[in-house]
């Protein structure tokens, strides 16, 4: 019996720990899955002996779901630009003192100003890429320079599509010479056509897992990011990347602060923080994506800077479209897109 | 006093964590996104896609369970006409698995089925060619049957063992022969065994998502799948709680079914 | 026949086991990918210490399984101490809806729990992944113990109560004692099952509180660090040793 009691005291006082336990402030910090060098915040913390909170998620839905409906506060998210012009019209954004980011100026003015934040009242540019086919030349004969090749029966039970709606039905809209922003019914439709088409060929809708498919060179195409690509390009040197001649999607993903923050004062600080040269430079070699950081781009190796991949000349890129948000009728691409992954 | 003091908080808790949610399912079911009342969510569920999805996933479920039958008997078999030192050891080799993180090993099945993986490499060797085992009906399958195999095993194990011995000696000695004891004896008092074997296999069968997340390569979507898909990525609670509510109708109806199998298993035992 | 049978036993223990070698030899891999062998190395085993993401997932994961298992256990030994004095009828009420979290997918569990999180506007993290754990493993405590009191001689606690025992003294000196095993499996059960959660915690759990589970999963979707293989294995083997130990010490009579 007296073992009993021990048991319910333990139990008591671990619950008294958790509710009183941590008086240090915690800011919650919500990022894409492997999109932040560990360390660095672990350097944040240390310096301003503010304890974080780092969670992961895998596509701007799920982060935009959890956020409404989750039950769940967070101080900085980072989202990509479609889902911050939607955050925006949702009033769920707090916006940004810029006059609190020293840090600020070190952004190329190439990445500020988007359609989807013109002022950039809500959000601050953290990484910024395209999208394209990665392929494996050992397994590939054809020119990869259009989408059509993910539609080649030849290459049947090799190709990897995004398993992210909006990226998958960009692709089909765009092979189809449509706008990847397209709101037309008709347009949708043909572009679900095209892929329930496609489907038999596609080995797996991956996100991130594909990567080691691709490495260990399982599959032929992958549909994905310019980041990625650089990073996988040098775990394989078979891997190249294309951008099709038909237009992609080029794309900015940022920081930001929800609305109901308690700290928006620290989470300005770790706004400004992430801005910092060095520290923007060690998250860019870690993460692999381009950097909007002007600062810390000059810093990166050589290689790096001269990559066409990485860092291509953001003006000349042609017929790069940027996501927006389709505002209701992002219903119709939902329920394309459960048709599609249904079928 | 004591008596009911201790009861109320699970009746409290029962009351608060497993009718009340249920009731919130159902609800969302039957309702818009602003609360009106509606049967839409039932009617975008007639959709032929969605249909064929739920066919799926009963099909697979039944498939599953019946190759776990088909496997699992004769190894519970096995194991109780083994020598009683390797019976213990097999019973526990059984159960080991189930302590290594269910995701894990299933996840393994992917490196092990890959295209360079180990037993396409194996089949290589043998000279059938390249075989494309992964992302495909066939692997959710293995997953499944990888993972429900010992909770059709077990429980068909545990009912063998109790059949008393005498009663096969018995029917030896009136001059049955093995077959003839199998099926007119041990078959038949194994019923409850099988029974409770295929609930725990094709209740969980039906509804994983994780199988053909892992194994499926997200182009086999199955009712569980879609579930996860309204909830955590659409965001239609609604949709997705019509869902749910078929998968429990599915559930239950195959529960009410089974259950009176086992009754009437029970009345003839009688 | 006898050559066919341990045959089909190895093959089915090997199919059960292959995947768990796999990565069991994997997390000594120098290689970053499984199934490329690049050399033994241990050093997968010294990055998961460092791994502060395993860790804190491990720190929850055991946290809940403690917390819950022990919540489950009293919940529902008592729960089970007044289910068994119920009337019949009553009694079979209350245990059809002690079953419906065992008979229930746990895909809609979890929703539902989710749901009711929401429209109370309760924060979804370590709180609400403890409630649902609670909420499913109390059944099993109670469907464990109900047993062992059934079989409970109702004279030994007639006699306590004549004697001048209260009822709860009863209860603690007399009932208790009797059902242990009972309850010792029941809490067993709800340990093992908090530990292995994956479906009710991905849905009712947030704001940086995960469970190992939840971070396979969405390790799975970049690839899998050879790290969890390591921790994997690390918890399978001390599994092992410890039912080994157990083993030497009582004979197990039945699992």
């Amino acid at each position: 019996m007296r073992r009993f009691f021990i048991l319910v005291m333990t139990i008591l006082i671990t619950f008294t720990f958790i509710g009183c336990g941590n008086k240090k402030l915690t800011l919650n910090v919500y990022n894409w899955g492997d999109y932040i060098d560990e360390d660095i915040i672990e350097g944040f913390e240390k310096e301003y002996d503010i304890k974080v909170n780092y969670e992961t998620y895998a596509t701007n839905e799920d982060m935009y779901v959890k956020l409404k409906n989750g039950g769940t506060q967070y101080d900085i998210i980072f989202p990509s630009e479609y889902m911050i012009e939607k955050m925006v019209k949702d009033n769920i954004l707090e916006s940004i003192d810029k006059a609190k980011l020293k840090n600020y100026s070190n952004i190329g003015s190439d990445y500020l100003g988007g359609a989807y934040d013109t002022q950039n009242e809500y959000s601050i540019p953290y990484f910024w890429g395209t999208v394209g086919i990665l392929y494996n030349k050992k397994l590939v004969s054809d020119p990869v320079d259009s989408w059509n090749i993910l539609w080649n029966e030849k290459y049947k039970g090799q190709i990897l599509m995004l398993d992210s709606q909006r990226d998958s039905l960009m692709v089909a809209l765009k092979k189809l010479g449509y706008s990847m922003n397209s709101r037309d019914p008709k347009e949708l439709e043909d572009a679900k056509q095209a892929l329930l088409q496609q489907k038999p060929l596609v080995m797996a809708y991956v996100v991130d897992n594909g990567k080691d498919i691709m490495v260990s060179g399982e599959a032929a195409f992958m549909v994905t990011w310019s980041g990625d690509a650089v990073a996988l390009m040098k775990e394989n040197k078979d891997l190249e990347y294309a951008i099709p001649k038909e237009g992609s999607n080029l794309w900015f993903d940022a920081m930001a602060i929800p609305k109901g923050t308690k700290y928006p004062n620290e989470a300005h600080l770790f706004i400004d923080y992430m801005l910092r040269a060095e520290v923007a430079k060690a998250n860019a070699e870690y993460v692999g994506y381009s950097t909007p950081n002007k600062a810390a781009f000059e810093l990166l190796d050589a290689e790096t800077k001269n990559s066409e991949v990485a860092y291509p000349n953001i003006n000349e890129l042609g017929k790069m479209e940027v996501f927006q948000d389709p505002g209701s009728f992002i219903e119709d691409y939902n329920r394309v897109w459960t048709e599609i992954k249904a079928k | 006093m004591f008596k009911k003091l201790s009861g109320t908080p699970y009746m409290l808790w029962s009351i608060i964590f497993i009718i009340v949610p249920l009731f919130l399912v159902v609800f969302y079911a039957v309702s818009t996104k602003d609360g009106d009342l509606t049967f839409g969510n039932f009617k975008r569920f007639a959709d032929p896609i969605f249909i064929s999805v739920t066919v799926r996933s009963i099909y697979i479920a039944l498939l599953a369970t019946v190759v776990c039958l088909v496997l699992g008997y004769p190894l519970a078999y096995g194991i109780t006409s083994v020598s009683p030192k390797y019976e213990k050891l097999l019973v526990i080799l059984l159960v080991l698995p189930m302590w290594m993180n269910f995701l894990l090993r299933t996840y393994a099945w992917q490196s092990l089925l890959g295209r360079n993986g180990m037993i396409s490499s194996l089949l290589k060797l043998v000279g059938l060619g390249r075989v494309e085992l992964l992302f495909n009906e066939g692997t959710v399958l293995l997953g499944m049957v990888y993972n429900f195999l010992p909770f059709m095993v077990l429980p068909i194990y545990t009912v063998l063992k109790k059949i008393d011995t005498k009663i096969i000696e018995a029917a030896e000695d009136l001059g049955a022969n093995k077959i003839t004891v199998f099926m007119k004896i041990v078959l038949p008092l194994s019923v409850p065994g099988i029974i409770s074997g295929i609930t725990m296999t094709f209740m969980p069968a039906v509804s994983t998502f994780v199988i053909p997340a892992l194994l499926g390569g997200g182009k086999y979507t199955l009712i569980g799948n879609l579930i996860e898909q309204q909830f955590l990525l659409v965001g239609n609670w609604n949709f997705g709680s019509a869902l749910s509510v078929i998968l429990m109708l599915i559930v239950l109806i195959s529960a009410a079914i089974l259950y009176r199998y086992d009754k009437q298993e029970e009345r003839v035992n009688i | 026949m006898r050559l066919i049978k341990r045959f089909y036993i190895l093959a089915i223990i090997a199919f059960l086991y292959a995947p768990i070698l796999f990565l069991m030899f994997f997390s000594f891999n120098q290689g970053k990918y499984s199934g490329n062998w690049e050399g033994f190395s241990i050093h997968w085993y010294v990055k998961l210490f460092n791994d502060k993401q395993i860790m804190k997932a491990l720190y929850y994961t055991v946290l809940v399984a403690v917390l819950s298992s022990a919540a489950a256990t009293i919940l529902g030994t008592m729960a089970a101490y007044v289910i068994f004095q119920m009337k019949l009828r009553t009694q079979k009420l209350v245990l059809n809806v002690n079953n419906i979290p065992l008979l229930n997918p746990d895909i809609v569990t979890g929703v539902a729990l989710m749901a009711l999180y929401a429209s109370i506007n309760l924060r979804l993290g370590l709180l609400t992944m403890l409630l649902s754990h609670i909420t499913f493993s109390t059944p099993y405590v109670v469907l464990s113990v109900l047993p062992k009191l059934k079989q409970l001689s109702k004279d030994t606690v007639e006699a306590a109560l004549d004697l001048g025992a209260t009822p709860f003294q009863a209860f603690t000196k007399v009932i208790l004692p009797e059902i242990m095993p009972g309850v010792i499996a029941g809490a067993l059960i709800a340990f093992t099952l908090s530990i292995d959660d994956f479906v009710i915690s991905f849905f009712t759990t947030g704001n940086g509180v995960t469970n190992l589970s939840i971070t396979v999963y969405s390790m799975a979707r970049r690839g899998i660090s050879p790290e969890i293989n390591a921790l994997s294995t690390l918890m399978f083997t001390t599994v092992i040793t410890m039912l080994l130990i157990v083993n030497k010490r009582i004979e197990v009579k039945d699992i």
